[in-house]
């Protein structure tokens, strides 16, 4: 895009810094988007689950539903409380966005496809999604709401917690790629599944249980949805909220679905590697990438109508008492099994194989108990159960 | 690169340019009529009872505080990580090792201990002096 720009006409400096702000603009409006999609994508699938239809009527299937929902919520009045600190209150919505947003930077769409393969990548990441705690104990604070005050700290306690486990368990993939840009480490990896960071040893796949636990509880998803469990704190710390400052929580919130199906995708499933044959096809290798992306929040959202809500004391003692020492199993085990291994990486791949057609089995397994239980659970259409009116 | 760095400040600076300009629009759109009613603090219908600044749990005092501390050792263990694989190669593998694992081992030494003076648990109970 550069080059396009300096032939128009425009000193190298001038076209870069150009070009940097329409690519911003062009990676927020498909953040806005994808965000949207998938608050209307839960829905559908949460409706799915439940036997029930989900929004269908705004455009075909209901595909415009989260356009409506936008600008309904932009024409709703903006309600500040009574008594609050009108200050942070205002600047609590802005922190969340930019924490999730600033992510975007080192996201890697595919082969090749990343504003800025900066060398701090993963760090970056780590400590950019930091900034979402201060917003969410902001709003907490400054809407002078005992249900946002709680809330809010619950859900700082909670993301805090949980960011120690998921910091040590990213130590794991560092340490078999040796580099922290977002690039590199998808580029140690390989299109083969079991060339895929997660069955790379097995301290890998522990660190990424220990990871995906995490993440889920960072993201504020069911299991872990306790900021805003519904029937203990009304909604947490965004009660006091309406209008559009509602909507960049539930915004953010939702792009962080995608921000954490993508961080998984990229660090431990292979990203949007292709095989040799086919390298160079930016498109493929992104849609490659966006579809394991897509498949990685079916299943957290699966989650989310499967397991039921953790307490949290229960939450607490998971994170400090579980997934921390696993952590720090996971990270010595794995610097022992490289040191071990250095002079036979054909051991390594013998057991990357092996683990993943363990794998593969256990999928299987998983798929005929469940397909059995949901036959022997289905109530035939008119008979008497089905029928209780 | 360093160019490249540029592009955090952007990207921040993009969204909270986004968020700014849509409340602005939606201001000269949206109704603005607050009343005492409508702008009293949400207590599930009842009036509220004194300001919704309480105080709150010492726990979470406690969790920010080993929060802290394990952060920071974590902060400390990327760089080694990052040039493990490259001591390794260079033959340096089991020095590293063992300078990592006895960094592991002053770090579970607080582990233990905030773990046995019960900073870990979120239900306290108070000691029973009968």
């Amino acid at each position: 895009m550069d080059a396009t720009l300096i032939s128009i006409g425009l000193d190298p400096l001038t076209a870069k810094i150009t070009s940097m702000v329409i690519i911003s603009v062009i990676v927020l409006l498909a953040f806005v988007t994808i965000g949207g999609i998938l608050t209307l994508v839960e829905r559908r699938i949460s409706g799915f689950m439940q036997s029930r239809l989900g929004p269908n009527r705004v455009g075909p299937q209901g595909a415009l539903q989260w356009v409506a929902d936008g600008v309904k919520l932009i024409l709703k009045e903006d309600l500040i409380p009574e008594g609050a600190d009108r200050k942070l209150f205002r600047i609590a919505p802005y922190f969340c966005l930019v924490g999730i947003f600033g992510t975007m930077v080192v996201f890697p769409w595919g082969k090749g496809v990343i504003v800025a393969d900066l060398n701090v990548g993963l760090f970056y990441f780590i400590s950019i999604t930091a900034l979402v705690v201060f917003g969410v104990l902001m709003a907490g604070w400054s809407s002078n709401n005992k249900w946002s005050l709680l809330g809010g700290m619950r859900a700082a306690a909670q993301i805090v917690s949980y960011e120690i486990p998921v910091g040590m368990s990213l130590l794991v993939p560092i340490l078999i790629s040796g580099t922290l840009s977002m690039g590199g480490i998808m580029a140690s990896q390989g299109w083969l599944p079991w060339e895929w960071m997660v069955f790379k040893s097995p301290f890998a796949v522990l660190s990424f249980i220990i990871f995906f636990i995490g993440s889920l509880a960072e993201a504020n998803r069911t299991p872990f949805d306790l900021p805003e469990a519904e029937s203990e704190l009304v909604s947490g710390y965004c009660t006091e909220y309406s209008g559009f400052r509602y909507a960049v929580f539930f915004l953010s919130e939702w792009a962080n679905l995608f921000v954490l199906g993508g961080l998984t995708t990229s660090v431990f499933l292979g990203g949007g590697n292709l095989p040799g044959a086919l390298e160079g096809f930016t498109i493929l290798s992104v849609l490659v990438y966006l579809a394991k992306v897509a498949v990685v929040i079916f299943v957290v959202i699966w989650l989310r109508w499967t397991l039921p809500r953790f307490r949290i004391d229960q939450l607490m003692s998971l994170s400090w008492k579980y997934l921390l020492p696993g952590a720090f199993i996971a990270f010595l085990g794995q610097a022992a099994y490289m040191l071990l291994t250095q002079h036979t990486p054909i051991v390594q791949s013998i057991i990357a194989v092996l683990m993943f057609l363990v794998f593969v089995f256990v999928l299987i397994r998983f798929g005929l108990k469940v397909r059995v239980s949901i036959n022997e659970q289905r109530i035939p259409v008119n008979s008497p159960a089905s029928n209780v009116s | 690169m360093l160019i490249d760095f540029a592009n955090v400040f952007l990207f921040a600076a993009i969204a909270v340019g986004f968020v700014a300009l849509i409340l602005t629009v939606g201001k000269l759109i949206r109704p603005d009529n607050p009343n005492p009613i409508k702008r009293s603090v949400y207590e599930c219908g009842e009036i509220p009872i004194g300001p919704g600044f309480a105080q709150f749990n010492m726990r979470f005092y406690l969790i920010a505080f080993v929060f802290v501390i394990f952060d920071v050792e974590i902060a400390f263990m990327y760089p080694v990580t990052v040039i493990f694989r490259d001591l390794m190669q260079a033959g340096w593998g089991l020095l590293a090792f063992t300078e990592i694992t006895i960094f592991i081992l002053i770090l579970l030494v607080g582990f233990i201990y905030a773990w046995t003076q019960g900073g870990l648990d979120w239900v306290k109970t108070l000691s029973n002096e009968s």
